[in-house]
């Protein structure tokens, strides 16, 4: 965490936060087949009860949620039913260079398919203009093998009809991953920062509830008994005392610590609301519950790296049962 | 639907919302949270212990942060072990919930909350992994140019012009400046194209805010505030989720909702319209039917303020709270999620004469 420019000691916290995930899906039958035909060059949609062909396909009827299966070839030119000129391209969008959103309806579809289209400018642009799928070049069955759409200057094919199609490929496409990244800043609140402020200086500090009286560690702003801000800050510690704990013996990918270890709750004098740490200084199978610890610091960390045995004798269990 | 026979009928009696902002860097959101559950609990004499249901409504992709509306619970003070539920999308649906929670009679009071935090990342991004992941999220399609391809759609068919649209952005912008809450307020320009045919002026300010109602039932209603806004009919509806299969010019889910609700039973003196978009004013105006005796959005509107999650309910809270100041007699609130108003909510409340 950096602190933000702003005003002197009333400036929050912030931090990149970076969310990142492959939404990996598994395809139906419909959707495998029009996917697996987009890697084929071939446009298929399905047979609707009421609304004819739709194009992209889908498994039930939107109007009836019917289950529909009858897959049909429509053609790889269409007409642009509405469109909008996206003059500064986003990040991960289909085209770097400004172009038109549009949705297209192939010839023999009766719906439309949301793509791009890449054009000169606005003016080159409009609604039941002719258009013609431009393949991209590498194909592994996602939308984005249609690279984008583009104008087609050829004469309007006669109408043609719809073939049926038997939607079997070989090699299908059986799922998809569409990766997700979105970006943020992540700024944690008052409470939290002036948490992590005092941490900077070696200081655990609680914050009290003005109604019940607790103190909270780490303090998230408010007493979730009571409902009402925690203002009120108090140092508590730096020795507390384990009220409950558990062996690990699964090591932690990038994580520098031997199995097995042990991780623990402690109650800080002062607290009332116990936090968690991982106990070191001792063998793992003689740690206990009123066992008194304290915060071991390292270099360039926020974060005590862990909780040691002060050597003071357990804490008595009446001292610690309420914040099991 | 409207409250089946037998039931209780069931009350907005307060509402508040914080001043919604371009950034809330200093806040979490139970920080944020805390001064308008305070606030309607005040206006009650309700203390968090006396509230028989809880609902809340947001997204933790808004900010990023997984599980806050557990961590935002905090700000309710949860405790004895509370009757709760969330819904991830705007507050109007934990609204809707809370309010057939009461018709069933099981408690006579419910607090509704919601929250959004859109400046921690890229809001048109964000908006854009709802979209369904095999045909359209691959493509990243954001939230301002699905709404300009339901504009143009708009424009083909003669059902809007861009000066036209210009008009609302100018009229919500400019009844804003008598709401002391909105993020945008006053004369603002129409700005440049950002997707066209949308300007700057037709979307709305990205920013952070929160928003609280109480409901409650039957007398417990009328002991808690002077003129309630009574729930007459609510209902919400959705259309299919891909746009090519949509006439975008239309909006049947509002309609239906709307049938359902009562709405066209009787005149209505105001409508709170949850539309992002200067576009999407023009397509609920005709599904709804509103003449020109309705006044639309004096608060603003999402144009002027659009704490995304919590916008949808701050509608139902500005209508109700005309109706506790005695502006209006009979009211309609409806609130959208989804892109181009795929998800709608429509109710209905009324002040007794």
């Amino acid at each position: 965490m950096t602190t933000a420019p702003g005003a002197p000691g009333a400036s929050p916290l912030t931090a990149p936060l970076t969310v990142e995930f492959p939404f990996t899906r598994s395809l139906g039958p419909v959707q495998s087949a029009f996917l697996t035909g987009l890697r084929e060059r071939i446009v298929l949609g399905v047979r609707a009860s009421g609304a004819g062909i739709l194009v992209p396909p889908v498994e039930y009827d939107p109007a009836t949620a019917a289950e529909l299966r009858e897959l049909v070839q429509v053609g790889t030119s269409g007409t642009v039913t509405t469109w909008a000129w996206n003059s500064r391209p986003r990040p991960h969008q289909p085209l770097a260079s400004p172009f038109a959103w549009v949705l297209v309806r192939l010839d023999g579809a009766d719906t439309a398919l949301l793509h791009v289209l890449d054009a000169p400018g606005p003016e080159a642009v409009r609604t039941g203009m002719r258009v013609r799928i431009r393949w991209a070049a590498e194909r592994d069955g996602a939308i984005t093998d249609i690279a984008c759409f583009e104008p087609d200057d050829s004469p309007p094919a006669a109408p043609r009809t719809v073939r049926a199609h038997h939607g079997t490929f070989d090699n299908p496409v059986t799922g998809i991953v569409t990766p997700a990244r979105l970006d943020y800043t992540h700024t944690p609140g008052r409470a939290q920062t002036r948490y992590l402020q005092a941490l900077g200086g070696r200081r655990i500090t609680g914050e009290r509830c003005p109604s019940c009286d607790k103190v909270y560690v780490p303090p998230r702003g408010a007493c979730p008994t009571c409902g009402v801000a925690t203002a009120g800050q108090v140092e508590v510690g730096p020795r507390g005392t384990v009220t409950t704990f558990c062996i690990v013996n699964i090591k932690a990918r990038n994580l520098d610590i031997e199995v097995p270890y042990v991780y623990a709750h402690i109650a800080l004098d002062g607290a009332d609301l116990p936090l968690h740490g991982r106990i070191g200084g001792i063998p793992y199978d003689e740690v206990r519950m009123g066992l008194r610890v304290e915060p071991v610091w390292t270099d360039g960390s926020r974060h005590p790296d862990h909780y040691r045995p002060t050597g003071e004798p357990d804490a008595d269990y009446d001292t610690y049962r309420e914040l099991l | 639907m409207t409250p089946p026979a037998g039931t209780v009928p069931v009350a907005v009696v307060a509402f508040a919302q914080t001043v919604h902002r371009r950034r809330t860097d200093e806040l979490s959101e139970a920080e944020m949270l805390m001064p308008v559950l305070h606030e309607v609990l005040a206006a009650t004499g309700l203390r968090t212990g006396d509230i028989g249901f809880t609902c809340s409504g947001s997204s933790d992709y808004l900010a990023g942060r997984a599980f806050s509306f557990t961590l935002a619970l905090d700000g309710v003070g949860a405790w004895p072990p509370i009757s709760e539920s969330h819904v991830e999308t705007d507050g109007a649906w934990a609204f809707y919930e809370a309010w057939v929670k009461l018709l069933t009679g099981e408690t006579d009071t419910a607090l509704v909350y919601a929250y959004g935090t859109s400046s921690a990342g890229e809001l048109r991004d964000v908006l854009s992994r709802q979209l369904d992941p095999y045909y359209t999220a691959p493509l990243w399609p954001d939230s301002v140019a699905l709404a300009a391809l339901q504009a143009r759609a708009l424009i083909d068919a003669g059902h809007t012009t861009g000066p036209a649209l210009a008009a609302i952005a100018a009229r919500s912008r400019a009844d804003a400046a008598a709401n002391p809450y909105a993020q945008l307020r006053g004369a603002v320009a129409h700005g440049d194209p950002v997707v066209h045919p949308l300007h700057t002026g037709d979307c709305p300010p990205v920013g952070d805010g929160a928003a609280a109602l109480i409901l409650a039932a039957g007398d417990r209603a009328r002991e808690l505030c002077a003129r309630p806004a009574w729930i007459t009919g609510a209902d919400h509806r959705t259309e299919a989720h891909a746009l090519g299969v949509r006439d975008l010019t239309d909006s049947p889910s509002t309609r239906l909702a709307a049938e359902r609700a009562g709405v066209f039973e009787r005149p209505l003196d105001l409508a709170e319209l949850h539309a992002p978009f200067t576009s999407q004013e023009v397509v609920l105006r005709r599904a709804l039917d509103l003449d020109t005796r309705v006044r639309v959005n004096p608060s603003g509107g999402a144009l002027a303020a659009n704490p995304v999650m919590a916008a949808g309910l701050v509608r139902i809270g500005e209508a109700a709270a005309a109706i506790h100041r005695g502006e209006a007699g009979r009211a309609l609130a409806h609130a959208t999620s989804g892109p181009c108003l795929q998800q709608n909510l429509v109710t209905v409340l009324e002040g007794e004469t």
